[in-house]
């Protein structure tokens, strides 16, 4: 019976069980079970398309993740993080185009090249924060979106976008969606590992220590420049792994899939799922991405009786923005821990149910 | 130098300092809500894009209902501020400034979001009285909107600068703006004051709709004007009147010189890009803006 037992009847005798990353047997039953089903049920069960959608969500978790150690976990806001996907999208490019590398050394290389563009725009935030660095990350958003359109040797001519081609894995070109899936999966799984360990380390309690009061935390000995940089670096690296991913997923890397747009909707994704939490990126990510999803195929079922043909494709595209916007503001106003807050309230009535005292 | 060229530099300059004012316009309304309530609108463009559509859509292809669309715009995007103060804004009173910068953030998804699915998604123009014909200054000749603009901006700030300086009201939100407990100490209405300020925003933005609307025509681009204030604001500080100002009249001149001398070298997009790099410049040496207020924290 011990998969069934919850905090009662688990007792830690040791500090290194007090750590563990899943402290409690039915949290490695649940991951056991989510394992077979993503590895074994769901390639069989779905086709392309559903793959698709769940490839998308893959992508995204490792960039909503990103943001989350950024913004949720030491308290930097960025508002720069599609122009970071979009370093690491073509400087994978270039040199899958132009030295024809393989992924395994163009994913890095992206990631790497994206961090340390993003410690150059997190500089600013070892003096200004709050509004000021909002802005200077804005700021970066613009400067590097109007770079990498005006460059060619960046952006490869006058469209700006690269064809990619696709990865290789084992000599099997990874061209269609399920072929993609197993591969986007291993890097969203790694993306929330490597997350996971790294907030219940040294480091992750000293990005939080940041978030909360950094004075303090400098007193107490944190030092605040290293920790706000390696932030950003560790953000950025994250973010520029997500535009790689889409790249491949694309087969193309392009400067409008990075806009300032797309640094929005990741913000959405976190305050959505759930700020300073690995769960809440998680719970954003399957959101944000399905969201448009839904409500396209909701309008295109009833919106024809309102709207013109023609005008239909603007009202879609308007009303997914108007209910980003809307959602964002409701979650901060009535539940700012986001999707996540409410997902624990829900396990908490069952924890003690039915005796709610 | 020789006399054309400094013909076409002081031709830059004059334009730069006119498109500037109307820059410091759409500033100001951000300056003002910041430095009474210390909220941040990341909405100010959509603002604007909104009283443009709005000024457009009351005034009709030809033009015909202007002062009906002036006046519309302003009832309009005055009750607007004061709803969003109540609606969106007091909830989030007290929560750290991230959450107030996402809230704006969703409200300025919302307006780009819903303006077009109401107002439609073709161009529309805002007709003045004013002619076509430019207005010759010195080596310059500026289109007429662009000194109607510039003369608005000025009329406001002076009347703004009135305001907070000698009227009761106006010594009242300063007050506010200071120190919201110590002011609610003197017996001052401290939300009230609040409401007043993003109706106050409501105005100016009214203004920038209907001068930039003019200028450029409204569509959902008009909203990224909203991008200049960003510069503007940091270089002459988020709560100052006059640092609006000035900061207004500095990217506007830069943006200018920049489209004037480097374009020709790049291939044009130097006007977007040239005031965020100075706003970056000027963020590493004076992190508060020319007259921004130095922030002392304590723990």
């Amino acid at each position: 019976m011990t998969m069934f037992h919850r905090e009662a009847g688990v007792f830690k005798t040791t500090y290194a069980a007090d750590m563990a990353l899943f402290p409690l047997p039915v949290a490695r039953w649940t991951v056991a079970a989510l394992a077979v089903l993503f590895v074994a049920i769901v390639p069989l069960a779905l086709g392309e398309y559903y793959l698709s959608i769940l490839n998308l969500i893959f992508i995204a978790v490792v960039g909503a993740l990103g943001l989350n150690i950024l913004v949720g976990y030491t308290g930097q806001i960025s508002i720069g993080h599609g122009a970071f996907m979009s370093v690491g999208a073509y400087t994978a490019a270039n040199l899958a185009v132009k030295l024809g590398l393989p992924f395994w050394i163009t994913l890095p290389a992206g990631g790497l090249m994206a961090a340390l563009i993003g410690v150059l725009v997190g500089i600013p935030s070892l003096r200004i924060k709050g509004l000021y660095l909002a802005i200077a990350t804005l700021a970066g958003q613009l400067i590097i979106e109007w770079t990498i359109n005006h460059v060619p040797a960046i952006s490869g001519g006058a469209q700006a976008s690269i064809q990619v081609p696709r990865p290789h894995l084992l000599g099997l070109t990874l061209d269609s969606q399920s072929r993609l899936y197993f591969f986007l999966l291993f890097f969203a799984v790694l993306a929330i590992v490597a997350t996971l360990n790294l907030v219940r380390s040294r480091i992750g309690r000293a990005f939080v220590a940041v978030r909360d009061q950094d004075i303090a935390a400098e007193i107490i000995g944190i030092n605040i420049f290293r920790y706000k940089l390696l932030s950003f670096a560790i953000s950025s690296f994250y973010a520029g792994v997500c535009g790689v991913l889409y790249t491949y997923y694309f087969g193309i890397a392009n400067y409008e899939q990075f806009q300032l747009i797309v640094s929005i909707d990741y913000l959405a994704m976190i305050i959505i799922g759930g700020l300073g939490s690995v769960l809440g990126s998680i719970f954003g990510a399957i959101f944000v991405t399905l969201l448009p999803i839904v409500l396209r195929l909701l309008l295109e079922s009833v919106g024809s009786l309102f709207f013109d043909e023609s005008d239909l494709a603007n009202v879609i595209s308007g009303t997914r923005l108007a209910v980003f916007g809307a959602l964002i503001i409701f979650f901060l106003i009535v539940e700012p821990e986001g999707l996540n807050r409410l997902w624990r309230n829900i396990r908490s009535y069952f924890r003690v149910w039915p005796f709610s005292y | 130098m020789s006399s054309e060229d400094f013909g076409f530099l002081l031709a830059l300059l004059l334009n730069g300092v006119s498109i500037g004012l109307m820059y410091a316009l759409i500033a100001l309304g951000f300056v003002l809500v910041y430095k009474a309530t210390d909220a941040i609108n990341f909405a100010q463009g959509e603002f604007v894009m909104m009283a443009g559509l709005i000024a457009a859509a009351v005034m009709g292809p030809e033009g015909t209902w202007l002062i009906l669309a002036i006046l519309a715009t302003l009832a309009i995007m005055v009750g607007f501020g004061f709803a969003l103060e109540r609606v969106v804004l007091r909830p989030l009173l007290g929560r750290p400034v991230v959450a107030v910068i996402m809230a704006t953030i969703g409200l300025a998804a919302v307006l780009r979001g819903l303006t077009p699915i109401i107002f439609g998604s073709s161009t529309m123009g805002v007709l003045l009285p004013i002619g076509d014909e430019p207005i010759t200054i010195g080596p310059a000749s500026l289109p007429p909107i662009q000194v109607l603009g510039a003369a608005v901006a000025v009329l406001f700030f002076a009347a703004f600068g009135w305001f907070f300086k000698k009227s009761r009201m106006g010594v009242a939100m300063r007050a506010v703006a200071d120190n919201q407990q110590v002011a609610q100490a003197m017996g001052i209405n401290v939300e009230r004051y609040f409401a007043i300020a993003w109706a106050m925003t409501g105005v100016v933005s009214a203004l920038g709709g209907i001068v930039w609307g003019s200028m450029l025509g409204v569509d959902i681009q008009l909203a990224l004007v909203g991008l200049k204030v960003f510069p503007v604001v940091i270089l002459g500080g988020l709560d100052s009147i006059g640092g609006a100002l000035l900061g207004g009249v500095i990217v506007g001149v830069v943006e200018s010189l920049a489209a004037g001398y480097l374009d020709p070298y790049v291939g044009g997009g130097t006007k977007d890009f040239a005031p965020y790099v100075l706003m970056i410049l000027v963020l590493m040496f004076r992190p508060y803006g020319m007259f921004g207020r130095r922030q002392i924290e304590r723990v």
